[in-house]
């Protein structure tokens, strides 16, 4: 076997990268929050309130998600019909939608002037109340997990064998003993997963609660330790918050790691005609009426994003320079975020795949991993605060607000990028080692003609991935941005604080087109001829 | 030649920019910053740059996070409840200017911060839809039947100027008054712009605004369709303030807006740009004759404020969220 005697040197410059990035502000933040007890915190009704509520909202949500979810996958399993697919890939939209654009289109539905007040007005009904606070929340959380769950459990139940379908038919199952005996093992396995998974992100979301909160009543965590900093210049209190959000994440992320199992793989010769229980009159309604529930939940705050940007004013406010402004900045962050996310992934990954296939060192490649995955019990608005704090007495830390923010965005999609690239990373070690080392192919060579031509579909993955999740950011801008450092998200938040939802339609339809351009480019430049196939 | 070269290097000097900060209705009306700072840099032949951040409150706070590394030679839009934090930041220096022009309700005697105009707060209402409007601050905490938008205390000065109105008339039992407010509270915007975009469309019965509000609608609408209520308690006063930063870039240049602020050309442009009223003897347009002055001007001193305005936030942010 060749030597390689430089194998530990990618991934050390990663991990310094990652921890002087991680680490520091973080120390920081402990500094700053040991002046006081964090009894004395945790001792303020309104700090107790704000816990509370992060966690109710986030149980509800879960909750809320996972009713609807599981009905819905259980009828798109038994039913086929035209659309299914293309229902089902819009479903998948809700993961990479950047937040600020769905909940703009919320409010296009459900707020005071929305599509539901003006025909509830034209049915000569009462008007619904207002958006803002806990139920604009859990419509937002919904609108984003319920087709994340429902995909996922819908996979759960196309992963049944075929055999136990010919089965259930066979001894005439009604639909309650195959929910029972079928579906709902085959459901179980991923829910405690997929619970902690929706709980995590409904916990740490930031800019729905920003956008749709409505004052103290309705705060989360992440959103009071963004005002602790910006509203009241309370340090300290930033510092605290910060503090019990990481232990909090901590033991939600601990959870989560507990029950998260890989997704069985589908089984292709899943069919719904095998099903028993699809032929029944009382099933078909149902079933229809659960997929027309999920339709009428996700699509109109779609369909309200392209729709209110298609207006006469639109033309006028594409002209605003403002606007490109803050899409030239978007790209730019997105595109230097997206890269160092790659570039620190890769080094981490040169060095993890040699020791754990080469040298067979899995444990020092697991923590290795680990350390690159970090930042997800750090999220993204205490990361911020940590290195504001940090940076704070040395600069202006509005004036490099910029290079912060590509900083922090690209460690929050350093865990995706990670998971992206570690296994066709290792395969090719796996597979072609020993290949090369026989051609005597190394170096540069070995990278042009055998890792590139492997690895640039997986790249261009992870790249437009880190740079979606980079697009749609609201956190690490909210704490950076000022009127010289704005991104199209923060842009769309501003109009929507101060309702100005008619810019905003430009906005939002702009920041969605982007999104679909990273995406495209990407794929068609990085991801080489083969990139439809895989 | 040398006449040729003097000319030359006058021209080729850049001219100097002033950036100032100021909250964002200030920069966005054009009939206000925006013209203002036309007006000044014809003046002063220098460029003027505003920077429109959410509210006053905001203003203090983004100052004390820029700390001295902030390249602001002027913020506009503190007020009389803020003094006292803001010169305990050390970041504001004092000025040599002649304030015998000043007619303020109170006198002024500050040079740190000198005032640019004054208002009361008052919450606004459509008389359309709100046929009785509450004749007091008591009745609107006690009655049911209001919704209202008010702005954030912990960013906004109205927000905070409620704050301070609620102490005076409620003293010890505030938090049970915030607590009633809580449950007619559509929702706390971070800025004055926001809550009263969010009225006008017709989101809430009443929003915190001043009690010069409806001459805007008066004078540019031709509709007296907006009112501010009369509380027979009194209404809180507000005198919004400018001051020049220590480390301000161009010093006398932000010495000169300064003064600026106190002559006409400044002054005029109040009343019907920021809809309050001005601190020097300026004619007022008619449409301010139609509106009530409180009977009584309601205020803290900058000290009573500094010394209890963290306290009643948090109290505030307890009382709403029970």
């Amino acid at each position: 076997m060749k030597h390689r005697p430089l194998w530990w040197l990618p991934a050390t410059v990663a991990t310094l990268l990652i921890l002087s990035g991680a680490i520091a502000p973080l120390g920081a933040l402990l500094l700053q929050s040991s002046d006081s007890s964090l009894s004395m915190t945790l001792s303020d009704p309104y700090i107790i309130h704000v816990i509370v509520f992060s966690l109710k909202q986030a149980t509800l949500s879960t909750l809320l998600s996972l009713i609807l979810a599981i009905p819905i996958a259980r009828a798109l399993a038994r039913r086929s019909f035209p659309g299914r697919s293309l229902l089902l890939r819009l479903f998948g939209l809700s993961l990479v939608l950047p937040v600020i654009v769905a909940v703009y289109g919320i409010v296009n539905v459900y707020g005071h002037d929305g599509w539901l007040n003006q025909l509830l007005e034209l049915l000569q009904l009462p008007r619904w109340g207002s958006l803002y606070g806990l139920q604009g929340i859990l419509l937002a959380h919904v609108f984003f997990n319920m087709p994340l769950c429902t995909r996922m459990l819908l996979q759960g139940i196309e992963s049944i064998p075929s055999n136990n379908w010919r089965l259930a038919s066979q001894l005439g199952m009604s639909s309650g003993m195959i929910f029972r005996l079928l579906e709902w093992p085959a459901m179980r396995s991923q829910l405690c997963g997929l619970i902690s998974l929706v709980f995590m992100l409904c916990f740490t979301s930031f800019a729905t609660v920003m956008a749709l909160g409505g004052g103290p009543a309705s705060t989360t965590l992440e959103v009071a330790i963004f005002q602790a900093l910006r509203y009241n210049f309370d340090l300290q209190s930033a510092g605290q918050l910060a503090l019990i959000q990481l232990a909090l994440t901590c033991v939600v992320l601990l959870v989560n790691q507990w029950f998260n199992k890989p997704l069985p793989s589908s089984a292709d010769s899943y069919s719904s005609q095998l099903r028993p229980d699809r032929h029944t009159l009382s099933s078909k309604f149902c079933d229809s009426l659960l997929i027309l529930l999920g339709i009428l939940i996700y699509l109109p705050p779609l369909l309200a994003i392209v729709i209110s940007g298609l207006n006469l004013q639109l033309v006028k406010d594409l002209m605003h320079p403002v606007l490109w402004q803050a899409c030239w900045t978007s790209l730019k962050i997105a595109v230097s975020s997206g890269l160092l996310s790659l570039l620190l992934a890769v080094l981490m990954l040169l060095t993890t795949r040699h020791l754990r296939i080469r040298m067979q060192c899995r444990l020092p490649a697991t923590l290795l991993e680990s350390c690159g995955s970090i930042i997800l019990v750090l999220p993204g608005v205490v990361l911020s605060t940590g290195l504001f704090i940090l940076l704070m007495p040395w600069l202006d830390v509005f004036g490099v607000g910029f290079y912060l923010v590509i900083l922090v965005n690209a460690l929050m999609a350093l865990p995706y990028t990670l998971r992206t690239l570690n296994t066709p990373m290792q395969l090719l070690v796996q597979n072609y080692d020993k290949l090369c080392d026989s051609l005597g192919i190394t170096g540069l060579r070995r990278l042009r003609v055998i890792e590139w031509h492997q690895l640039r579909r997986p790249i261009a993955i992870a790249l437009s991935l880190g740079m979606i999740l980079s697009v749609g950011d609201l956190g690490a801008i909210a704490m950076f941005g000022s009127d010289q450092l704005q991104t199209l998200p923060y842009l769309l938040y501003l109009q929507l604080g101060s309702y100005q939802t008619q810019h905003g339609a430009a906005t939002a339809l702009i920041l969605l087109l982007l999104c679909f351009f990273i995406f495209w480019c990407v794929e068609k430049g990085l991801g080489g001829q083969n990139a439809r196939d895989s | 030649m040398a006449i040729l070269l003097v000319a030359s290097s006058v021209h080729a000097a850049p001219a100097k920019t002033l950036t100032i900060y100021t909250y964002s209705a200030f920069s966005s009306t054009p009939e206000l910053g925006p013209a203002i700072a036309k007006a000044f840099e014809q003046k002063y032949h220098c460029k003027v740059k505003l920077v429109g951040l959410d509210d006053g409150v905001s203003l203090l706070n983004r100052l004390r996070l820029e700390g001295k590394h902030s390249r602001a030679d002027i913020v506009l839009g503190l007020d009389n409840n803020l003094i006292s934090a803001a010169e305990k930041t050390g970041l504001f220096a004092s000025n040599d200017i002649n304030l015998s022009k000043l007619s303020v309700p109170g006198g002024w005697n500050n040079t740190s911060f000198i005032p640019y105009d004054y208002g009361y707060f008052a919450f606004v209402y459509n008389q359309q839809k709100l046929k009785n409007p509450p004749r007091s601050l008591k009745e609107l905490v006690e009655r049911k039947d209001i919704k209202i938008i008010y702005e954030d205390p912990r960013t906004s000065t109205p927000g905070l100027g409620l704050l301070l109105w609620i102490h005076k008339v409620y003293g010890d039992k505030a938090s049970q008054a915030w607590q009633q407010l809580a449950q007619k509270t559509i929702t706390v915007p971070k800025s004055w712009s926001d809550a009263y975009g969010m009225f006008l469309k017709g989101e809430s019965d009443m929003v915190l605004s001043y009690t010069t509000s409806p001459a805007y609608h008066i004078m540019m609408e031709h509709t007296d369709t907006y009112q501010a209520a009369d509380f027979k308690e009194g209404h809180y006063m507000q005198i919004e303030v400018a001051a020049r930063l220590k480390n301000a870039p161009n010093p006398e240049l932000a010495k000169d807006f300064l003064r600026f602020m106190l002559t006409p050309a400044f002054q005029e442009r109040i009343p019907t740009g920021n809809w309050m009223y001005p601190v020097t003897r300026v004619k007022l347009p008619k449409a301010f004759n139609q509106l009530p002055v409180p009977a009584k001007a309601l205020s803290y001193s900058p000290q009573e404020v500094a010394k209890n305005r963290q306290a009643w936030v948090r109290q505030w942010r307890s009382a709403v969220t029970q």
